[in-house]
């Protein structure tokens, strides 16, 4: 039994971790710049058809498979730069003054725009690249096998985040200035504050972490076109059980989250799906905002 | 005075939606049959939806070069069953409305099938069922216009349950995982009851349901790891196939237990590498591209020579699949008019041809049984990797005739399988070994 | 005066007859629009919802919930009759609005969207999962039932419904337009402009806002039995997130500002969304994708706002040209004078 909890710990950590990177993204957007980014999930999906094409890539170079973890970076970067701040530039910065359910509706429509894009470039057959996944090796716990990569690395590189993210937030100016916007975008403003430059810069830093979560996922999964549209939900479900904004809290609600599917699987697999939306509900009912979040004063 | 604009709108959008939606009347062209195709081309199966499109696509203009059916040219139709189900009932109801095409082939999903096959009955569209595999449909009611040119689920798991019980008879426990929607649920309902009426002391160790889609099974690796069944059976596809066959893989699971796949005949080119030998699969009928009965046949070479040439792969199971169904049109086409005095035939009298229809695709002939059900053998056997693909083979191939494997028509499977005994495993089968 | 309101009442009359008399003269059962009928019902919910500034992103559920009761009914009672169907669906639907209602409308903004969001996604996980009950994702068939009693073709079957949908949207689009205007309606749009100033009326905004919840799930549920009643089936996806952002999407299509809206962006999305999955074929996501950015960048007021500001126009015209009532350039500056529906972001 006790080893059975083990398993299902190292599983929960691996998934948890994978969905943090996503959901971290997503969080930092609303957090800054109040959109709830619809679209993130297909920064997901392009990071993962990006990470797999550049690592089939290395392979039809007959380059050396190690180059694919730095890859993994520049293909999630390179997303969340192109794609990240075009849509920023072109689109997002004319609705800023629009409501919220436009703002949300115009991310909606460029999910419904990535999502066919993906099909037409990268066809409908499943695509793979699982050569980092071997590199790493495998690990014995409690006698049975698990992939370094899924229990040792993604929880490295998600902690390495979390900390990095922190790092920027509280101790560069860079950060100090986002947290400021953040804080009171007016009072920001007036004192010299870009604003403009800041929501550029945090768009960027969330669809690159998003993408950099599907480039990672890229050798433990098959890439399919609609990817995307379950991720989307399953970070907004994270993001908001930690409450919107809350960097280390999403940490912790990826984790639990992950904690609660992988428990599912082994004690009651009927209840996989579920979790985490039941999860969502029972938090955001007895603090709707969330666990991490500061309830706000209501607004007159 | 402040309303009316708005209800002015009103007005001008209900006039609009009446004059664009009013139907476009379309002469019916007797220079060519239209075919209505439901496939998938978008979301996960189009795995299966691109190639059936491509083989329709490469067997209209092959039946084109000969001159049509019956001396008429084919133009095919085709409609996205992965739309959802609204737009696919309304896409097949334009189909038959306003292109008024003779016949359709639909569909890929049991859960279109479900959807299409009573609209088709009541349309009186002639609908040849080509790739779905629910078993349901022709056991819960009476059709006239729906046919199934290929097998259904009943044999499918018959045969996988056959040549594990005759190569490896001596597993003690088994653990299944599959994709949780109707087919996943179905064919391991089918499969664990014969099982159980086969071999009783069987244990199930883990009965899991991974979501439809699901990105990863690390956690059910996990579980199957821990609980070492001597059988694994998975009759999953497309992505959630692959991703689970390589997991599993690279942790080792393959070593622990013989794993059943009875779909994944369709993912062996992908998983080039990935897939171990002496794993079982199946590809739900007797086709593949190495068919031992038909390989050195120069039609059956020169389709899967073409494909190949056209798509970059070789054929898979859908893509066979949509050759019965054009095999059966044409065969019903050729009986229609032979019972017509030659004359091209209306559509009911395609109808009236298609009970007792006899046709080959690329496998076997197939039969249409009075309960227009298909007869399809199964092919089944092992992966083997050989230095002539870069991808692993099926050797070790069993071939099952539908009719020893399958519900008698009038019967529902669950019922026939609580009548096997012992002698079922008697069932006999040609064997093929690889390169002999 | 006159002249606008008699011609007004002659262009709704004129509409009015040609929907009602569209079956007859083309003998079609007129299954498209039978949909657009059906689904313009849960995307007037959303409209009533957002005119206190509030958007769910979880409305599919209560269609899902219409579209199941009478599946579980019909298949329950071999078919069941439509007129015990419909109004089954409408006191499920009105019974999981409350119940759900009773939590959300605590909460506003991006909160009140969530918590929507995720009640509708443990229904759509439940469905999908209790496949022995639901029949999981490939769905839960709905066996044509009997209409009064009497069993019917396919025809004659979509005839009924053509007009059943056809009659409970002209109710619901009137209800709705009499709703806005009543004193709840005002204390409604009262709620996104100053909720505190309602509650020092000493009006119970959660109330207001209870009543609207529930009934924008009734239509909902109902808009959901009636797809269902057409389509033959409900599947899972009736409640998946994606279908709750459709409606909210042919709500700002079709426009906001008005009920007609409802009725407007139904059918615009219909028909693009059949039109491009038969002409445009792989790319119709797409194509609806770019058809509402570029709605809500150039006419964030829907076509109903555009309808309204191109009547406006012609009015306006008119009247220079001295062939109207002297009503008119008012009238038309009101209609230049309907601003979008302005919803006040939760944390600014």
């Amino acid at each position: 039994m006790s080893h059975i909890i083990i398993l299902a710990v190292l599983d929960g950590i691996a998934y948890g971790s994978l969905v943090f990177l996503v959901a971290v993204g997503l969080t930092l957007v609303f957090g800054v710049m109040r959109i709830l980014n619809v679209a993130h999930g297909s920064f997901y999906a392009l990071g993962a058809y990006a990470a797999a094409s550049l690592g089939l890539g290395l392979t039809a170079l007959g380059l050396s498979p190690w180059l694919s973890y730095p890859l993994f970076v520049v293909a999630a970067a390179a997303v969340g730069v192109v794609v990240g701040g075009a849509l920023e530039r072109l689109l997002l910065q004319r609705i800023y003054r629009h409501e919220e359910a436009l703002q949300l509706l115009v991310t909606f429509a460029v999910f419904m725009i990535l999502d066919n894009a993906q099909r037409l470039i990268w066809g409908v057959q499943p695509y793979f690249y699982s050569e980092p996944l071997r590199l790493l090796g495998n690990v014995s716990v409690a006698g049975i096998t698990y992939t370094a990569y899924q229990v040792v690395f993604l929880p490295l590189v998600a902690i390495a985040v979390l900390v990095a993210l922190r790092l920027f937030l509280r101790h560069t100016l860079a950060g100090a200035v986002i947290v400021a916007v953040t804080e009171d975008r007016e009072a920001a403003t007036a004192i010299g504050v870009d604003a403009r430059r800041v929501f550029l810069i945090t768009f960027i830093i969330g669809t690159t972490l998003a993408s950099l979560g599907g480039a990672l996922a890229a050798p433990t999964t098959s890439i399919l076109p609609g990817m995307g549209a379950d991720m989307i939900v399953l970070s907004f479900a994270v993001a908001a059980t930690a409450g919107l904004g809350q960097i280390e809290g999403t940490a912790v609600a990826a984790l639990a989250i992950g904690l609660g599917r992988s428990f599912a699987v082994f004690f009651a697999p009927e209840l996989e799906v579920l979790m985490p939306y039941l999860i969502m509900v029972l938090v955001l009912l007895v603090r709707p905002e969330g666990l991490f979040g500061k309830a706000t004063a209501r607004k007159i | 005075m402040k309303q009316g604009g708005k209800w002015a709108a009103l007005a001008a959008g209900l006039g609009l939606s009446l004059m664009l939606s009013a139907p476009v009347l379309a002469q019916q062209k007797p220079s060519e049959i239209k075919i209505g195709i439901a496939t998938f081309t978008s979301g996960a199966a189009s795995v299966f939806g691109v190639p059936g499109k491509q083989a329709a696509e490469l067997l209209a203009d092959r039946i084109n070069k000969k001159g049509g059916l019956q001396g008429v040219p084919v133009k095919l139709y085709f409609i996205d069953e992965g739309a959802g189900a609204e737009t696919l009932t309304n896409e097949y109801r334009r189909l038959v409305e306003n292109e008024k095409v003779d016949v359709t082939m639909a569909a890929i999903s049991s859960g279109s099938c479900v959807n299409l096959a009573p609209l088709a009955e009541d349309l009186k569209m002639l609908n040849l069922l080509w790739d779905c595999g629910t078993q349901r449909i022709f056991e819960e009611g009476k059709h006239r216009y729906n046919y199934r040119s290929q097998a259904n689920a009943t044999p499918e798991m018959m045969a996988a349950l056959l040549y594990l019980l005759k190569k490896k008879p001596d597993f003690k426990t088994i653990a299944v995982v599959n994709q949780d929607y109707a087919w996943g649920r179905d064919s391991w309902e089918l499969f664990s009851a014969a099982l159980k009426k086969l071999k009783p002391d069987v244990q199930v160790v883990a009965e899991l349901f991974p979501k439809l889609g699901a990105p990863d099974f690390s956690a059910e690796i996990s579980r199957l790891l821990a609980a070492r069944p001597d059988v694994i059976l998975s009759t999953s596809w497309g992505g959630d196939l692959d991703t689970f066959v390589r997991q599993a893989n690279q942790r080792g699971l393959f070593r622990m237990s013989t794993f059943v796949l009875p779909l994944a005949e369709s993912s062996l080119q992908r998983l080039a590498g990935e897939l171990p030998d002496g794993v079982i699969v199946g590809a739900r009928g007797d086709h593949y591209f190495l068919h031992p009965e038909y390989k050195d046949d120069a039609d059956f070479k020169s389709f899967v020579e073409e494909f190949k040439q056209r798509t970059g792969s070789y054929p898979i199971y859908p893509a066979f699949h949509m050759a019965q169904a054009f095999a059966a049109l044409e065969a019903a086409y050729d009986k229609a008019a032979a019972a017509n005095g030659g004359a091209f035939p209306d559509r009911e009298k395609v109808v009236d041809a298609m009970s007792g229809l006899q046709f080959r695709g690329y496998g076997r002939p197939i039969t249409i049984r009075p309960d227009n059900q298909g007869l399809e053998a199964q092919l089944i056997g092992v992966t083997r990797t050989t230095s002539e693909y870069p991808f692993p083979i099926i050797d070790d191939i069993m071939i099952f005739d539908a009719e020893t494997i399958m519900a008698p028509p009038g019967k529902n499977s669950l019922e026939w399988i609580q009548e096997l005994d012992a002698s079922f495993l008697e069932t006999p089968a040609k064997e093929y070994k690889h390169g002999k | 005066m006159a002249t606008h309101s008699s011609l007004r009442r002659t262009a709704l009359a004129v509409a009015a007859l040609a929907a009602i008399a569209y079956p007859l003269v083309t003998g079609s059962s007129g299954s498209f629009l039978t949909i657009v009928w059906a689904k313009a019902l849960p995307v007037l919910g959303i409209i009533l919802l957002l005119q206190a500034g509030q958007v769910s992103f979880g409305h599919a559920m209560f269609f899902a919930v219409g579209a199941y009761t009478i599946g579980f009914i019909g298949r329950a009672m071999a078919g069941g009759d439509l007129a015990l169907l419909l109004p089954a669906a409408a006191l499920a639907s009105l019974l999981a609005g409350l119940v759900i209602g009773v939590f959300v409308v605590r909460y506003r903004y991006i909160f009140f969207g969530m918590l929507n969001l995720a009640f509708s996604m443990v229904l759509f996980s439940m469905l999908d999962k209790f496949i022995h009950i639901t029949g999981g994702s490939d769905g839960l068939r709905i066996a044509r039932p009997a209409v009064l009693g009497a069993a019917m073709e396919r025809s004659d079957y979509e005839t009924v419904l053509y007009y059943v949908s056809l009659a409970i949207l002209a109710l619901a689009l009137y209800g709705g337009a009499r709703f806005l205007d009543s004193p709840l309606g005002h204390a409604l749009k009262a709620i996104k402009s100053n909720e505190t100033r309602v509650e020092y009326l000493g009006i119970s905004a959660r109330l207001v806002l209870l009543v609207a919840y529930v009934a924008s799930a009734v239509l909902a549920g109902v808009g959901g039995a009636l797809v269902g009643a057409v389509q033959g089936i409900a599947t899972p996806d009736y409640a998946y997130w994606v279908r709750s952002g459709e409606f909210v999407f042919v709500a700002i299509l079709g426009g906001t500002g008005h009920v007609a809206g409802a009725l407007a962006g139904a059918f615009v999305y219909e028909f693009i969304r059949s039109a491009a999955a038969a002409y445009v074929g792989d790319t119709w996501q797409m194509t609806l994708g770019i058809v509402l950015l570029a709605v809500i960048l150039f006419a964030p007021r829907g076509i109903v706002g555009m309808a309204a500001e191109l009547w406006g126009r012609i009015t306006s015209a008119s009247a220079r040209h001295g062939a109207a009532s002297p009503e008119a350039a008012p009238d038309a500056a009101s209609a230049r004078d309907a601003r979008p529906l302005r919803i006040v972001g939760g944390g600014r």
